[in-house]
């Protein structure tokens, strides 16, 4: 096997940052092209602040500053309670409507 | 440490705690205990707050909580206000069978959440904060949820407040990159040493922060949510989401954007101006077109909120104390506008259309001059309390030198006054629909009374206003 005599570079912050935005702009997305699903909604608002989490452990990392790390720790229990929530105010949005298409929930306007 | 500044804190908790748990040993008849355990823990938590008044500031757990007259002032508005909330629902909810002990115990949490947002000093206090207040508020507006407007609303503004507390948070997440740290004050020193126009980093951080603020506030163009919630919701729940949230609100505003980024004041002073403009017409131009009262009240605390953020604007203590005092004298004007509309529902639906107005002169005189009153002092009309707030945040815009937003925002609340006087017209020239006559309990009444009374008299005693001035001098 021949190896190519490059430096091995390390994954450097801004490759962090980087793919934190990505998520974030993915998840932004999800939320406002999907016309269809409640739930692809939920699942984008979960990657939205995992998303943040990435930035926050990165920068963590790269400063030393331990504050960082556990705020994330505090984003992921208030994730699950968010999810919990969510999914609980669908499940009566189902009852009531009989649907959880995105498009159909419009009764109010104006 | 000391703990003993956070008592009422741990008091609320532990008093919400108790409740949650008594209310699963109650039998419906003795429903009305876990009400008046509830009133007791505010009112506890009230004079904790009252006695913890001190002159210098303090902080504790390691920076993360800050005492100060400023935080103490706003949580006594607070609980005052939810105090005032409970009393006002009891009637509504036992007439739409859910006078459950869960609506007590989600909205002391909720009350817990706005006393941490207002005293945090921290990041992640502000964040745990916030949450505690949103996730106990997609609960509350999905609180009667065999009704399918209500859960609308309450997926509504899940998914609206979910967004808002992510681009937030990702705000936060670039300012501790940036600053290295979670604390405000060293954010503040951070931005001290930078020139906020120079610094991309800085201004891209501070436009995810403005957002997810302005989503909370409910300010325009990030104000979808708020008609439909206003009108989903539960009537009491409408009057807890336009009281108290906003005072928690513009005091997590004071902490983040004046304590943490005060030198930061040109960057945010040009991106909140054109969410003011945006708010005030587009909130005074839509109340006109609205029937349904709610959605009407939504529009109007839409450009509400405008004036609020409009105190900033002007980056003085007088601003910021103008928008202070703002922001409390709303939430009192706004909490008897909808204890109004709880009176007169009735058990076959919520009076939430204009038309429910007709006449009310006729079936409740009394009614129909504390609605004038609050109608009268949401347009600006002296001598009430609306008119002395709009008054102080003009006067520090003028001298801030942005003397073209205050020639707005004074055309917008012309425009505003149309459709506040239109509801008076309606209540006093039109002849009634509905002949029922309206009874409500005698607490209802004089509180409501009370109400009225504070809406005339904070604007005549200039002391609150000095109250104000003196919470934000002694807070930066």
């Amino acid at each position: 096997m021949q190896r190519r005599g490059r430096v091995h570079k390390m994954v450097q912050l801004s490759d962090f940052l980087v793919v934190s935005a990505l998520l974030f702009a993915i998840s932004i997305a999800g939320i406002f092209l999907n016309r269809k699903n409640m739930i692809i909604i939920l699942m984008s608002i979960e990657l939205m602040l995992l998303a943040v989490n990435i930035n926050f452990i990165a920068f963590s990392h790269f400063s030393g500053d331990m504050a960082g790390q556990v705020f994330v720790f505090f984003i992921l229990t208030v994730a699950a309670a968010e999810a919990a929530i969510g999914l609980a105010i669908l499940m009566v949005l189902f009852r009531n409507r009989g649907t959880i298409n995105v498009q159909e929930i419009d009764e109010m306007k104006g | 440490m000391s703990f003993s500044l956070a008592t009422p804190e741990i008091f609320l908790l532990s008093a919400t705690c108790f409740i949650l748990l008594l209310d699963v040993f109650l039998k419906d008849k003795f429903r009305s205990i876990g009400y008046w355990a509830s009133l007791l823990a505010l009112g506890v938590t009230l004079v904790l707050t009252y006695q913890s008044w001190t002159e210098a500031k303090a902080l504790a757990f390691n920076g993360m909580f800050v005492h100060d007259t400023l935080s103490v002032v706003l949580k006594m508005a607070v609980l005052s206000i939810v105090t005032a909330i409970f009393v006002y629902s009891k009637p509504y909810l036992i007439d739409r069978k859910i006078f459950k002990g869960e609506f007590y115990s989600i909205s002391l949490f909720a009350t817990l959440g706005m006393m941490v947002m207002i005293s945090a000093n921290t990041l992640l206090m502000l964040y745990m904060g916030l949450e505690l207040l949103s996730l106990s508020m997609y609960a509350l507006v999905a609180f009667n949820r065999d009704n399918g407007r209500c859960t609308e609303a309450a997926m509504k503004y899940f998914v609206l407040g979910a967004i808002a507390s992510g681009m937030l948070l990702y705000g936060m997440s670039l300012l501790y990159g940036l600053s290295g740290s979670i604390e405000l004050s060293s954010i503040a020193e951070y931005v001290a040493n930078q020139k906020i126009m120079s610094s991309v980093a800085l201004l891209f951080a501070l436009t995810f922060i403005i957002v997810g603020l302005g989503f909370k506030f409910g300010v325009a163009p990030f104000h979808m949510w708020v008609p439909d919630v206003y009108q989903g919701a539960p009537t009491p729940v409408t009057m807890m989401l336009a009281s108290a949230p906003k005072i928690a609100v513009f005091a997590m505003t004071m902490r983040l954007l004046v304590g943490g980024m005060e030198f930061g004041s040109e960057g945010w002073q040009q991106m909140l101006i054109p969410l003011i403009v945006m708010s005030m017409v587009i909130g005074n131009i839509a109340a006109i077109a609205q029937t349904n009262l709610k959605r009407m009240l939504a529009y109007s605390t839409i450009s509400h909120m405008g004036f609020v953020l409009l105190g900033f604007v002007s980056a003085s203590e007088g601003g910021y104390s103008a928008a202070m005092y703002y922001a409390i004298t709303y939430a009192i004007t706004a909490l008897g506008g909808f204890a109004i509309l709880i009176a007169l529902s009735h058990e076959d639906g919520d009076a939430e259309e204009l038309d429910d107005l007709r006449g009310l002169s006729r079936r409740h005189p009394w009614y129909a001059f504390m609605m004038m009153l609050f109608l009268f002092s949401m347009a600006g009309v002296p001598p009430l309390v609306g008119f002395f707030a709009k008054l102080y945040i003009l006067q520090a815009v003028v001298s801030a030198g942005f003397v073209w937003l205050a020639v707005i925002a004074v055309l917008m609340s012309v425009v505003g006054a149309f459709y506040y006087l239109r509801a008076i017209k309606l209540m006093y020239f039109d002849k009634p629909i509905d002949e029922r006559s309206i009874s409500m309990s005698i607490s209802f009444n004089a509180l409501l009374s009370v109400n009225g009374l504070l809406v005339v008299a904070l604007g005549l005693t200039p002391s609150l206003m000095a109250l104000c001035l003196i919470a934000i001098k002694q807070s930066i």
